[in-house]
C-alpha cells in the first residue's frame, strides 16, 4: 500500500505540475492535430483506409515522443532526481508515477486525435481504440525509462528518439496490424509487449538512476 | 557515520579527486573547501551515495538518514512549499507530517507563503525551502553544498542554528570557509 501511495503521490505531482505550467499537453494536442491536418492534405484522394491508419499511428507515436521529451524536464532542470532517489521509497515508484502521468497525457491527446482522424479520414473501430490503449501502456512505460536514461546524457534531445523509436517498432507493427483488421493476435502481441517491456522497465529503473 | 579511505573519483580520463580520507561522526562538522571545479560537489554526491566512487573504501549510513542539499534547493518550482514538503514528507516516511512541516515552515519564515508557488519566490526563499526539505525527515547526516547561497542575514542566522545543532553529522562544501570556520571540527581542502 505504501508503494502505491508513493506512486499515486508522484503521479499526482506530475499532473499538478502540468495543470499549472501547461507546457506539455497543449503542445501534444497542437502537434497531433497539425500532423493529421498535414497528412490529410498530403495524401492523395482515394488512399486506402489502411494507409491512413498507418499515418494515424505515426502521428500518435511522434506525439508521444514529444510528451516523453518533456517528461523529466522539472527533475532535470532543478536537479530533483537527487532528492527523489535518496528517499527510502522504492525507486521504481518514481518510474511508475511518471509512467502514469505520461499515460494520462497520451490518453488526453488521443481523445482529441481520434475524433480529428475521423474528421480528416474515416472513423476508427473499437479494435483500433483497444490497440491504442494497449500501445499507450507500452509507450509510457518504456518511454519513461528511456526518458530517465536520456536525462543523464549530454545530447538528451537526440538520445531519446534514438533509443525510443527502435523499441517502438513492435508497437507500430501491433497497432497497425490490429487496426487493419488482423485483430486478436495483434492485440495479444501488444499486451505481451506491455507485459514484458513494462516488467523490464520496472526492474531496470533503479540501475538507470544510479550514477556510476 | 562516514568512513572513507583513499577515496577517488574520476569521470573517464579526468580525475576529480584522489586519496581523500573522511571521518565524520555525529556532532562533527566537516568543512570542504576549495575553488570552483575542485571537486567539492562531487565529493558530497559520493558521500550521499548519489555517485559511486572510482576507488577507495567508503562506509555510508542508510540513505534515508541523509539530508542532501545541492546547488539547487531541489524543490518543484510550480508547487507550493506545502505541496513540496508534503510530497517529500510522504516519500521520506516522515511521521506526523503535518506538524513537522508546519513547524519547519514557521521556523524558516515561510508559513505565510505556504500556498504560493515556489517559482514566485526569491532565490533566498527557495534556499530556505531547500533547507526545510533537507531537515524534514530529521536526518542524522547533512550534506550541504554552498548552503549560504542567496541567504539574507536572517537566513544565515537560521542556517547557523542548523549547523550548531550537534545532534547530527554535517559536511558543508563552500568557497567561503570563513563563514563556517568557528563551527568546523574537521577540514578538507581541495586545490
Amino acid at each position: 500500500m505504501t508503494y502505491l501511495s508513493d506512486v499515486g503521490a508522484l503521479a499526482r505531482k506530475d499532473l499538478l505540475l502540468e495543470l499549472r505550467a501547461k507546457e506539455t499537453l497543449p503542445a501534444m494536442l497542437v502537434f497531433v492535430v497539425a500532423t493529421l491536418t498535414i497528412f490529410h492534405f498530403a495524401l492523395p484522394h482515394g488512399t486506402s483506409h489502411v494507409a491512413a491508419l498507418g499515418l494515424l499511428w505515426v502521428a500518435l507515436l511522434f506525439t508521444a515522443l514529444l510528451g516523453l521529451t518533456r517528461a523529466f524536464v522539472a527533475e532535470r532542470e532543478q536537479g530533483l532526481f537527487d532528492a527523489l532517489v535518496l528517499a527510502p521509497s522504492d525507486r521504481s515508484a518514481i518510474w511508475l508515477g511518471k509512467s502514469l502521468a505520461v499515460l494520462a497525457f497520451l490518453v488526453a491527446a488521443e481523445v482529441v486525435a481520434l475524433p480529428a482522424f475521423a474528421i480528416f479520414f474515416s472513423g476508427v473501430d473499437g479494435r483500433t481504440v483497444v490497440a491504442v490503449a494497449l500501445a499507450d501502456v507500452g509507450i509510457s512505460t518504456v518511454g519513461t525509462l528511456l526518458g530517465a536514461m536520456a536525462v543523464a546524457g549530454r545530447a538528451r534531445e537526440l538520445l531519446l528518439p534514438l533509443l525510443f523509436l527502435p523499441l517502438a517498432v513492435p508497437i507500430v507493427v501491433g497497432g497497425v496490424g490490429a487496426s487493419a483488421g488482423a485483430g486478436g493476435r495483434y492485440l495479444l502481441f501488444l499486451a505481451f509487449y506491455d507485459a514484458v517491456f513494462g516488467l523490464l522497465s520496472w526492474a531496470a529503473f533503479d540501475y538507470v538512476v544510479a550514477e556510476t | 557515520m562516514i568512513r572513507a579511505r583513499s577515496l577517488a573519483k574520476r569521470y573517464g580520463e579526468r580525475r576529480v579527486f584522489a586519496g581523500v580520507d573522511v571521518d565524520l561522526d555525529r556532532g562533527g562538522l566537516l568543512l570542504v573547501t576549495g575553488p570552483n571545479g575542485s571537486g567539492k560537489t562531487t565529493l558530497l554526491r559520493v558521500l550521499a551515495g548519489l555517485a559511486a566512487p572510482s576507488g577507495g573504501e567508503l562506509q555510508l549510513p542508510l540513505r534515508e538518514t541523509i539530508g542532501f542539499l545541492g546547488h539547487e534547493p531541489l524543490v518543484y518550482r510550480e508547487l507550493t512549499p506545502l505541496e513540496n514538503l508534503t510530497l517529500f514528507g510522504r516519500l521520506y516516511r516522515v511521521p506526523e507530517r503535518g506538524e513537522r512541516i508546519g513547524m519547519l515552515l514557521e521556523r524558516f519564515g515561510l508559513w505565510e507563503v505556504r500556498h504560493d508557488r515556489v517559482s514566485t519566490f526569491s532565490r533566498g526563499m527557495q534556499q530556505r525551502l531547500g533547507l526545510c526539505r533537507v531537515l524534514l525527515h530529521e536526518p542524522s547526516l547533512l550534506l550541504l553544498d554552498e548552503p549560504s547561497n542567496a541567504l539574507d542575514a536572517d537566513g544565515l542566522d537560521l542556517l547557523q542554528g542548523v549547523l550548531e545543532d550537534r545532534s547530527r553529522a554535517v559536511a558543508v562544501a563552500t568557497h567561503e570557509p570563513q563563514r563556517f570556520e568557528s563551527l568546523a571540527t574537521g577540514r578538507l581542502a581541495f586545490a
